[in-house]
């Protein structure tokens, strides 16, 4: 075990670890008998934005060495595989030979347990929910002792704290799951550009339920009657009767090349109100008007992203971060409000998209829950960032919505049994498992999630 | 924990009945500080300060006894105050006493009392302190030197070496310290209107507590290492840096 300065994908609040790096899940167990006195998480690619996979002065377990696949059905698409496994490395197996993960975010640079631990969700939410109800069972490394946990059964309880409960409950060391059969790896893309957040809206409660991916680019920059300008693409699976003949022939291939990176020592300020605004002009001009049926590639429609190697530090040394809410259905004015307020500010920058969310699962700290989430990135540094960010979600919690624990990284502590009004039911749980209290990482101290003792 | 934002929700202040530490206490509790240790002399002024922390909305507020002139007694009063408190995410050294030039100058001992008031013990509380925030793994140490410090003047030489030699101790700690977690966050008044300073006549550029409270709050919050109050104070010193001797030891103020 090595000492490690860690931050999460923002590169703010760092803090000091000693890194176990497992190789075989065997050795998990290990990790729990002499539990460090200031607590043990779990760490997959470091893509949570704060402070999720972090915990100052114990030890943080890095379980990317964890990284086989065990058993794949390649008839029913049932997969198991070791938590450390990376999305990337799941689609650059199994596109090929016709499946697709259930669920995918903006970047395939996510393990599998980390996946499940922040029950992340895609553009299909609306439709598909969000990963665990994909995933069929668990290997969980409590303090307790390991236990094989399953969404129904004796231990759906303790999965359901899993799913959202951000490595708090155990490391998950391996994961079943159902991918999705796919014809070929490419997205059949309906484009249209929205004029302001009225019209966006409409078109998406109109139509989304006629695809499975649906997801909007917001020019947070755009004022008055342009408020809420958006580009908005939608779309599914393509079949192979859908590709030209001449594509036919690779309909699967699916081989994202090794990406251009960003170097380190990246000026403050690069993304300023100038170049957002103009990248913000072109992204929205370029966008065709209406465009029906054409064909993407996997990694172009769902992450575009990683194209460009640690794009983290393009936001320079003070980092950035994710600020993303979820609204019920209902508390459109609040959703309003709260992108007139950002857009305002001038601070955002372009990454900001908008999405319908559809009901909520089981797990009480998952975020996804039926209505509308607004994601923005957002350069540390304004002064008044702090105290704008609180006013929001003073006004997020009071109409029921949430933020998203996964990308958090300043929410105020007592806001959380609010937003997540089953927390004291998934402390019980996880009560059960870590008596005592080995388990915790940053976020846990920040937000007191695991409760006093 | 300090948050992306770096609003430490747990606080200690080593010389707490310091008016800028004060107004310091002020800004961390209006933003995410519940958690306020005051440590220092038993004084009026440090339980006034305490009801003041309360009053505010922090939750759980104590005072602790800390003479930073009894060396021996430092590290075990610092290790009480993590042990006893848990985690800290920002501890603020506020021990400071301006001294009386003329008469400092006319007796050594009382000179080197305002040495260790102001430097030998406060150095010895800061890397007590870190040594406490690099087992943690994070946490920020923020120090009030003084633009004093930054190059000494005859008409307060006394004052000011004892800032020097805590700069320059601090600057070393904070480099030390990277890699670790923590890190330190030196201040740099310049004259600033207060108990302390009262009857003193106002040098240029003077400022109250609570603007330096805000400059403090801002270099945590940008990440900086040192930060100057009033902010322009660190173009002037620029000057001053390099001013010829002849000329600066005429500088009054």
């Amino acid at each position: 075990m090595a000492p490690e300065l860690l931050t999460g994908w923002g590169r703010t609040a760092p803090s000091r670890a000693d890194v176990a790096r497992p190789h075989h899940r065997d050795q998990v167990p290990d990790l729990m008998e002499l539990p460090p006195a200031r607590g043990l998480i779990a760490r997959g690619l470091g893509r949570s934005y704060g402070d999720a996979a972090q915990c100052a002065g114990g030890t943080v377990v890095d379980v990317t060495g964890l990284d086989r696949v065990r058993q794949a059905d390649l008839t029913s698409g049932h997969v198991r595989v070791e938590a450390g496994v990376s999305l990337d490395a799941l689609l650059r197996a199994f596109v090929p030979r016709g499946w697709f993960v259930p669920v995918t975010p903006g970047t395939r640079h996510v393990t599998v347990g980390g996946a499940l631990a922040a029950d992340i969700h895609g553009k299909n939410h609306h439709r598909d929910g969000a990963i665990a109800s994909h995933v069929t069972a668990i290997d969980l490394i409590t303090p307790t002792g390991p236990r094989s946990v399953a969404p129904s059964g004796p231990e759906a309880e303790l999965y359901w704290a899993t799913a959202g409960g951000m490595g708090l409950t155990g490391i998950i060391t391996e994961v079943s799951i159902s991918l999705l059969a796919v014809e070929t790896s490419r997205i059949r893309v309906d484009t249209e550009r929205l004029a302001n957040l009225d019209d966006l809206m409409a078109a998406m409660e109109e139509g989304d339920k006629a695809y499975r991916y649906s997801v909007a680019w917001v020019d947070c920059l755009a004022k008055g009657r342009s408020l809420g300008r958006s580009v908005l693409t939608r779309g599914d699976h393509a079949t192979l009767a859908e590709l030209p003949a001449k594509q036919r022939a690779t309909a699967r291939a699916f081989d994202p090349q090794v990406p251009l990176g960003v170097p380190a020592g990246m000026p403050n300020g690069l993304l300023n109100l100038a170049t957002v605004r103009a990248f913000n002009e072109l992204w929205f001009r370029k966008a065709p008007k209406r465009q029906q049926g054409r064909l993407q590639s996997l990694t172009a429609f769902f992450h575009p992203l990683d194209a460009v190697g640690s794009w983290n530090l393009l936001y320079g040394s003070r980092g950035f971060l994710q600020y993303q809410f979820v609204v019920p259905f209902g508390a459109e004015e609040t959703l309003r409000a709260c992108v007139e307020r950002l857009s305002r500010t001038g601070w955002v920058s372009s990454l900001a998209v908008l999405k319908r969310f559809g009901p909520a699962d089981a797990g009480p700290l998952s975020f996804p829950t039926a209505g509308w989430t607004l994601a923005v990135d957002i350069p540390v540094g304004p002064a008044r960032l702090g105290r704008l960010l609180d006013d929001l979600d003073q006004e997020i919690a009071g109409c029921g919505g949430r933020v998203y624990l996964a990308k958090d990284s300043r929410l105020r502590p007592e806001l959380v049994a609010s937003m997540y009004p089953l927390l004291d039911k998934w402390r019980a749980v996880r009560d059960r498992v870590d008596p005592d209290r080995v388990l915790c990482s940053d976020l846990a101290r920040r937000l007191d999630l695991v409760g006093p003792p | 924990m300090n948050d992306s934002l770096s609003s430490p929700q747990s606080v200690l202040v080593l010389g707490g009945s310091s008016e800028i530490a004060r107004a310091v206490v002020r800004e961390l509790v209006g933003r995410r500080a519940r958690r306020v240790v005051l440590a220092g002399r038993p004084s009026a002024q440090l339980e006034a300060a305490a009801d003041e922390a309360r009053s505010l909305g922090a939750t759980d507020v104590a005072t602790v006894t800390l003479d930073v002139t009894d060396l021996d007694g430092i590290p075990g009063a610092i290790d009480e105050v993590f042990d006893t408190h848990g985690d800290i995410d920002l501890a603020l050294m506020a021990v400071g006493v301006l001294g009386d030039q003329p008469a400092d100058e006319a007796d050594p001992a009382a000179a080197a009392g305002v040495l260790a008031t102001n430097f030998t013990g406060p150095a010895a509380a800061c890397l007590a302190v870190a040594r406490r925030l690099r087992s943690q793994g994070h946490g920020i140490l923020a120090v009030l030197s003084s633009v004093a410090g930054e190059r000494v003047r005859r008409d307060n030489f006394v004052y000011g070496s004892s800032k020097a030699g805590l700069d320059g101790f601090c600057q070393g700690l904070g480099d030390s310290l990277v890699g670790t977690g923590a890190r330190v966050l030196i201040v740099r008044p310049g004259f600033v209107h207060t108990r302390m300073t009262t009857g003193l006549p106002p040098a240029p550029l003077s400022t109250t507590a609570s603007q330096v409270a805000k400059v403090v709050l801002r270099g945590l919050e940008t990440g900086a290492e040192v930060v100057w109050a009033p902010p322009a104070l660190r173009w002037l010193m620029v000057l001053g840096r390099h001013l010829p001797r002849a000329l600066w030891r005429r500088i009054p103020r």
